[in-house]
């Protein structure tokens, strides 16, 4: 069975590949939303496409299915209507299926499955991602108010830091809010660094 | 507060939706306005059918289509309200406008003729001319297919009609991926300001009071939540008012420029709201005082005879069989019942019949209303002939029997 990934993003298209190929498909080829992708698609007569539901070409893809000679009808969004679970499944996890060549909907269901699974996995890894990223930045914000405070008030590493940790419990702030705002105050004044 | 969330695509006629949840008419009518923005029409059609939201700013001829069950699982969709009338555009790239009338302003003020150059253009051209459309069910793609048909252009065989969301019309240009383009401002307006292209056609040119988008519900859900709809329609009719105000159509370009939404500079928003166009890169605005409706003439009040003429429309192009039922189910999709409830006795001038002939007003037109006084302006085909909703077959016969592609 030929299926078709049209993804902008490397990083989900590999997750999705990767899925698929373990699952038992081996036929999978990548596709990137650009130009004249529409035709790149035809060529390959794909039995299931997969598609971010979010894409702007979306569209583009609907009008080659809807006017394509060469692919035969009908086309079934998220396979079924009729399964409502999985549909709210696949647009919460932002897959959208497209069949191509009228295959049974117990051969497509397992694919959809998967994809599902394999984006929300995409999902949280760029969730996860973003926090790591967050996290370095926090550190870095800290560690440089710190520095300022060790410098302006003659502090050791961990009474700087108790005094960021205090004042921002007292605030119901987050320590790095506080940090972020002596960086700020610091660099108005113009003292200690 | 009711929570109602909307789908909406970034373009100047979803005003009436941002300004009923910014200038907070959504709100005093006890509605807690969600607007989710898509790239796609795609994307907006399976929210709303899927019931990811429960509303949806469309294509008038995209519900239908829906409702129909054309190329995608049918869903019975209700419009009870326009959110705009006019409000597209065709431009085309500055090579391929070079070959009709050098004055734009010309070009717009007589569609016959710019229509006869374009036919005559097409043939001069090096090659078929690739047109961006926003979706084979778009208002503008039904208006540039009739357009066409006028010249004896057959659009399926005469010009390569590509489908791609508005927002990468600008970007296809660039990559000369399109030759032009007919979409929702502004659009247009940011591929002018670019040079990638000059406005040769306006919507309104081609049908003087055109049906553009309209508000979509599920009709099981419409059905089951009267109160909160007719709560929705009177903050988007109060909303649309103030659209229409001229005082508040620069707040209202700076409104929609916003990134949550459109995302393009107010400058370029502005110039359809209100009603000053720049057609080609360099020149001065042109007139255009109804490029764009959110209130005036009733333009919320969704008539059926135009879901009829998008009906026909679709038979004409072979998108749907002809058939009673078809018929009747295209008609109910244009709620004028429901408007009718929502805004009754909230002293907006109401039509006394949901079906007009379309095309036969010339000039405008005070018409009987229960309360206050309504005019119509004019709603011309750009070649003159009218629509009459009761008799779809003897309309469509008409163009068989005019076209030279039969």
């Amino acid at each position: 069975m030929r299926i078709v990934l049209i993804d902008d993003s490397g990083l989900r298209a590999t997750v999705l590949e990767e899925g698929l190929l373990e699952a038992g498909y081996d036929d999978i080829h990548v596709v990137l939303p650009r130009g004249g992708f529409v035709a790149k698609v035809e060529r390959m007569a794909p039995d299931v496409v997969l598609m971010d539901l979010g894409n702007p070409s979306r569209d583009t893809l609907e009008e080659m299915l809807a006017v394509s000679r060469a692919l035969a009808k009908p086309i079934a969004m998220f396979v079924d209507s009729s399964d409502d679970t999985m549909i709210g499944a696949a647009i919460d996890a932002g897959v959208s299926a497209y069949v191509v060549n009228g295959l049974r909907k117990d051969r497509v269901q397992p694919i959809l499955n998967l994809a599902i699974r394999r984006f929300n996995a995409f999902a949280r890894m760029q969730a996860e991602l973003n926090e790591a990223k967050t996290a370095l930045a926090d550190r870095r914000t800290i560690d440089k108010a710190k520095a300022i405070l060790m410098a302006a008030r003659n502090l050791s590493e961990p009474d700087a830091y108790g005094l960021l940790r205090t004042t921002a419990m007292n605030q119901g702030r987050r320590i790095v809010e506080v940090a972020d705002a002596l960086i700020t105050a610091s660099s108005l004044i113009g003292a200690g660094l | 507060m009711t929570p109602v969330s909307v789908a909406f695509l970034p373009l100047t006629d979803s005003a009436v939706l941002v300004a009923a949840r910014e200038k907070g008419f959504a709100e005093r009518q006890g509605v807690e306005l969600n607007l989710i923005r898509a790239t796609s029409w795609a994307t907006v059609r399976d929210r709303l059918v899927f019931g990811q939201v429960q509303a949806a700013h469309i294509l008038a001829p995209l519900a239908l289509a829906v409702t129909l069950g054309l190329s995608q699982h049918p869903a019975p969709i209700a419009a009870p309200f326009r959110l705009n009338v006019n409000g597209n555009a065709l431009a085309m790239s500055p090579t391929f406008a070079a070959a009709l009338d050098p004055d734009p302003a010309a070009r717009i003020a007589d569609p016959v003729a710019t229509a006869h150059d374009f036919a005559t253009a097409i043939g001069l051209y090096h090659r078929k001319p690739v047109i961006g459309i926003v979706h084979r069910f778009s208002s503008h793609a039904l208006m540039l297919r009739y357009w066409l048909g006028f010249a004896g252009v057959d659009p399926d065989r005469d010009v390569m009609l590509r489908v791609l969301p508005p927002s990468l019309m600008v970007e296809a240009m660039r990559a000369r991926e399109l030759d032009g383009f007919i979409a929702g401002e502004p659009w247009s307006s940011i591929a002018v300001a670019e040079g990638e292209a000059e406005i040769i056609a306006l919507g309104e040119r081609i049908w003087q009071r055109g049906v553009e988008k309209v508000l979509a519900f599920r009709s099981e859900w419409l059905d089951a939540n009267p109160d909160t709809v007719d709560r929705l329609l009177r903050a988007l009719s109060e909303a649309a008012g103030w659209c229409d105000e001229p005082v508040n159509r620069e707040e209202l370009a700076v409104l929609l420029s916003r990134e949550s939404y459109l995302d393009r500079p107010a400058e370029l928003i502005l110039p359809a709201l209100v009603g000053r166009m720049v057609l080609r890169q360099g020149d001065g605005p042109a007139e255009t005082p109804d490029v764009m409706m959110f209130h005036r003439e009733a333009t919320g009040f969704p008539w059926r005879s135009q879901a009829l003429w998008i009906y026909s429309q679709l038979i004409r192009w072979g998108m749907v069989e002809p058939s009673p039922d078809h018929e009747r189910q295209a008609a109910d999709v244009f709620r004028s019942d429901i408007y009718r409830r929502a805004l009754g006795s909230s002293g907006v001038p109401m039509p006394g019949a949901s079906l007009k002939v379309e095309g036969s007003l010339t000039r405008p037109l005070a018409i009987g209303v229960a309360r206050g006084s309504l005019t119509l302006g004019p709603d011309r085909f750009f070649d003159g002939t009218v629509f009459d909703p009761n008799d779809v077959a003897s309309y469509l016969a008409r163009f068989r029997a005019s076209s030279p592609v039969g």
